[in-house]
């Protein structure tokens, strides 16, 4: 054996490996790179030569008119509960796999992860010469490990060949919701590996000459529960593509390759010198938020997730580490990436909406995570669920970039609290009322209340926390295809408010049952039933915690044929209090629910939630309080006691001095009960995690991992730079576990009395 | 020179202090955390969300659970306002959450005009979806 090798045997050896590579599995070295590669050749050579700025503008329009045009069609056309309220997105790339532009109206975390795969056809595919691209193919994928949200979302990709030369790719995706997981509607909380998701398509090729591949399409159909939707949004989504291609091919002719690569290559890089000359606006510092997630899904246990931002110059760090470690056997985790296309969604939603929608966004930043933590989960665990972290990304920067962004003296966008960060809608599946299965979610996760804004209250319910689409779908349409009724809906959940001196916008109520269907259930994927979610910015309030609410047992149908005036309103509050339905079980649970059967009549309700807060509540207009009592939006109770506003129950009118007044002596009672800030640590900080709470993540150290095991109640922690994920007991072998104890201590308490006896 | 760095807090960077942007108290070196200046309150959860369901019939109310979470309030020392309401598990060390370079700061405002009332950005985040609900208005021809 020799130590020294030459290059050519180097390269003999670098061939052989690539040419016997065992499995191509997700590729870290695609998957952990989110920014825009250097120049190609091509590219380098069209933008040396110099571009027309106007043309660009004119190409930049046409190509966005075009993206525009195939949103609309998938969105018209598409089967998918999410195709048709626009849980889908367009989009196109350069030759290299960039994402340079995504539909206006789009998800952008769709397109900000599809790059991903694109970049793993072109580094696999092209050169493999038993798979090639060619004119006229057309790739899919679902599996977020090689880029995406998670699981349940479909991709059609196609490269644009252009007189015989690869000039860009196009995309298509929509969240289908089904995919042949362990729970039906494609986004498993019950999944303990990656063998619980569902069907796993590495990207592959679909589509010849413009045509699906009949035998690849029906082995798709045959792994999922609905075999009529995956056929139809992969023809909807093969047809958006090849008219977007129609529309880039005219831009071709009129205006020339060079004209349209170019674009897209300056898009980018403008895009990315506007980041960094935002960058260098804000002040030089750090930045630190952290937020906790309170369920795996399966059990109540608290997930830390730590962020520091840091400027310095045209830097941008954002550092996670110190996050709670990935699970093993739980959902709840997401890799990088996935995580990744969150923050990018998160960016342009909440701090730069004016910015281009484009990865080149992202492209500046660098980030900063623990290897298998729940942000940057590694291996065979489950990520159906990777909403939950990914949500937190979505708004992680409202707090530490506003506390950057403040002092900018050029304000781009308005300063919002985050937006409520919950999946609260129904996930479904079961037989419908005409026999054929389903699996999929409702509408009403686009329902998410806005944070409050620096000038002016969050909008009620304004849009899902991920995207700018807003429709929750007509109820009449869903009933038609669904055995679910809907009893109550978008009545905007009273007193659940995330205070301020603006409030965050509201969230609605959904209150659902199921009827005609032999076989149907429901599941939940929130968090937030303990430690509220949604954060309050510069002194306002989180939102509440929400809970999910069942009543069992009954079927309010034969209810309300015996007595149509049984439940006179459906208001959770008012039926859980009042408990109305005589014989039912009523309980208040985890908005984390696997899946679960409903029976005819039985009732689940969830809410949509608030945003957080802005500001004092002492600071908010007496007015404003009169009118959220006006629109029964808040109880009395509430307006005293949070607001301290002294005015006339029965004419809304303010007592303004008393208000004064009032108010002047709860901020006296604050400063007398407020403790000096070094004095309240001594007494409030603990050296661990309370022992009654299961707590993930680091405590007062970013560089030392908590754990425990729930099973044995041992807590143990280790160091963040070799973390391992965290396998948990099964929840009914504890419960088990507990009653079995409970039943020995009865028997040995029976056994006691008796042997007395 | 005043710099603003939240609805709260404003920094001087002549006499390099954390002010209240109320009352103007100072609550201490701006190269330090501005919290020290504070005083601070664990404030039990259930007062600001307060339990809707029946405490008596169920455990979960739409309240937080104060084993779980608890609201540190921090207020100025002079005037009383609520500079920040910090969610955390009991025990948990309060975050360190605004730690700027005041040199670079200096620099950076060197030659720029002082902000005495902060700038109100365009609404663009709702702009974006009442142009997606016009859309799909016409996109399945009804009105929302």
């Amino acid at each position: 054996m020799h130590d020294k090798i030459s290059a050519e045997e180097q390269v003999l050896i670098d061939k052989f490996l690539a040419d016997n590579k065992l499995f191509l599995g997700p590729d870290p070295e695609i998957m952990r790179n989110h920014s825009i590669q250097p120049r190609s050749s091509v590219e380098d050579e069209i933008l040396k030569k110099g571009l027309d700025t106007h043309q660009v503008h004119h190409v930049r329009g046409l190509i966005n008119a075009a993206l525009s045009e195939a949103f609309s069609m998938v969105n018209q056309m598409g089967a998918a509960p999410g195709a048709k309220w626009g849980d889908l997105v367009t989009g196109i790339y350069t030759a290299q796999g960039d994402l340079a532009m995504i539909a206006p109206h789009g998800i952008i975390a769709f397109a900000a992860c599809c790059f991903y795969p694109i970049r793993f056809i072109i580094k696999n595919w092209i050169t493999d010469p038993t798979v090639g691209v060619k004119d006229g193919d057309g790739f899919i994928h679902n599996d977020a490990r090689y880029g995406g949200v998670h699981n349940t979302d479909q991709s059609m990709m196609m490269p644009l060949f252009y007189k015989g030369e690869l000039v860009c790719w196009l995309s298509s995706t929509i969240h289908e919701g089904e995919n042949g997981a362990c729970e039906p509607g494609g986004m498993p909380a019950a999944a303990e590996s990656k063998y619980d998701e569902g069907i796993k398509m590495s990207p592959f090729k679909v589509v010849e000459n413009f045509r699906l591949k009949r035998d690849l399409v029906t082995f798709l159909q045959n792994s999922v529960r609905d075999p009529k939707l995956q056929l139809e949004d992969m023809k909807v989504k093969l047809h958006a593509v090849m008219r977007l291609r129609e529309r880039i091919i005219a831009i071709l002719d009129q205006f020339g390759r060079d004209a349209l690569m170019g674009t897209l290559r300056l898009h980018l890089e403008d895009t990315e010198t506007e980041m960094r000359r935002r960058i260098r606006e804000m002040p030089d510092g750090t930045t630190r938020v952290l937020q906790f997630m309170d369920s795996s899904l399966r059990e109540n246990c608290l997930q830390k997730l730590s962020l520091a931002i840091t400027v310095k110059g045209e830097r941008l760090i954002m550092d996670f580490r110190g996050s709670a470690p990935q699970f093993m056997n739980r959902a709840v985790n997401t890799n990088i990436a996935s995580f990744k296309a969150a923050l990018c969604t998160g960016l342009l939603q909440n701090i730069w909406p004016d910015l281009p929608h484009t990865m080149a966004v992202l492209s500046p930043i660098e980030i900063i995570s623990d290897r298998n933590s729940i942000i940057d989960a590694e291996g065979e665990m489950p990520q159906a669920m990777s909403l939950m972290p990914m949500f937190k990304a979505c708004v992680a920067w409202t707090i530490p970039m506003n506390k950057l962004n403040y002092s900018v003296p050029t304000r781009y966008s308005a300063i919002i609290a985050s937006q409520y960060d919950q999946a609260a809608t129904f996930i479904y599946g079961g037989l419908t009322q005409h026999g054929d299965v389903t699996g999929n979610f409702c509408s009403d996760i686009n329902g998410n209340g806005q944070g409050a804004r620096s000038h002016a209250d969050g909008e009620h319910s304004v849009s899902p926390v991920f995207g700018f689409m807003c429709d929750s779908g007509e109820q009449e349409i869903n009933e038609e295809d669904t055995p679910i009724i809907r009893l109550g809906a978008q009545r905007l959940a009273k007193d659940r408010i995330g205070w301020g001196k603006y409030r965050g916008g509201m969230g609605y109520e959904q209150i659902a049952t199921a009827r005609g269907s032999g076989m149907w259930g429901f599941m939940t994927g929130c968090e937030g039933s303990k430690f509220p979610s949604a954060q309050g910015l510069f002194g306002g309030y989180s939102c509440p915690s929400y809970q999910l609410l069942k009543i069992k047992g009954i079927n309010i149908f034969e209810e309300l044929r015996k007595d149509p005036k049984v439940v006179e309103v459906f208001d959770i509050v008012e039926l859980m209090n009042k408990q109305p339905i005589k014989g039912g079980q009523y309980s208040s649970n985890d908005m984390g629910m696997t899946f679960e059967l409903c029976n005819e009549g039985e009732i689940y309700m969830i809410c949509q939630g608030s945003g957080g807060g802005y500001g004092d509540v002492l600071e908010r207009d007496p007015k404003l309080v009169m009118k959220d009592l006006a629109e029964d939006l808040m109880s009395h109770e509430n307006a005293r006691d949070i607001y301290k506003v002294v005015y006339d129950e029965k004419t809304l009118i303010v007592d303004e001095q008393a208000t004064a007044e009032l108010r002047a002596q709860t901020r006296l009672a604050r400063i007398q009960r407020g403790k000096p800030f070094e004095q309240f640590c001594i007494e409030w900080v603990k050296p661990e995690p309370p022992t009654n709470v299961p707590y993930f993540g680091s405590w007062n150290d970013n560089s030392v991992i908590w754990t425990v095991n729930p099973a044995i109640g041992l807590r143990s922690n280790m160091p963040a730079s070799a973390m391992s994920g965290v396998f948990m007991p099964n929840p009914k072998d504890l419960q088990i576990l507990q009653l079995q104890a409970q039943n020995e201590a009865l028997k040995a308490k029976l056994a006691a009395c008796e042997s007395k006896a | 020179m005043k710099v603003l760095i939240t609805e709260y807090l404003r920094i001087n960077l002549d006499t390099e202090q954390w002010e209240c942007r109320r009352c103007g108290h100072e609550h201490g070196s701006a190269r330090d955390n501005y919290k020290k200046g504070l005083l601070v309150y664990d404030r039990d959860p259930r007062e600001v969300h307060k339990p809707l369901l029946d405490p008596a019939k169920y455990e979960r109310t739409y309240s937080p659970d104060p084993n779980w979470c608890r609201i540190l309030e921090y207020y100025c020392a002079q005037c009383g306002t609520l500079v920040e309401a910090e969610y955390l598990p009991p025990g948990h060390p309060p975050l360190h959450d605004i730690e700027l370079d005041i040199d670079a700061l200096k620099l950076q405002w060197k030659d720029r005009q002082e902000v005495t009332e902060p700038p109100v950005g365009p609404d663009l985040a709702l702009e974006k979806v009442l142009n997606h609900r016009a859309l799909h208005a016409r996109t399945h021809g009804h009105q929302h």
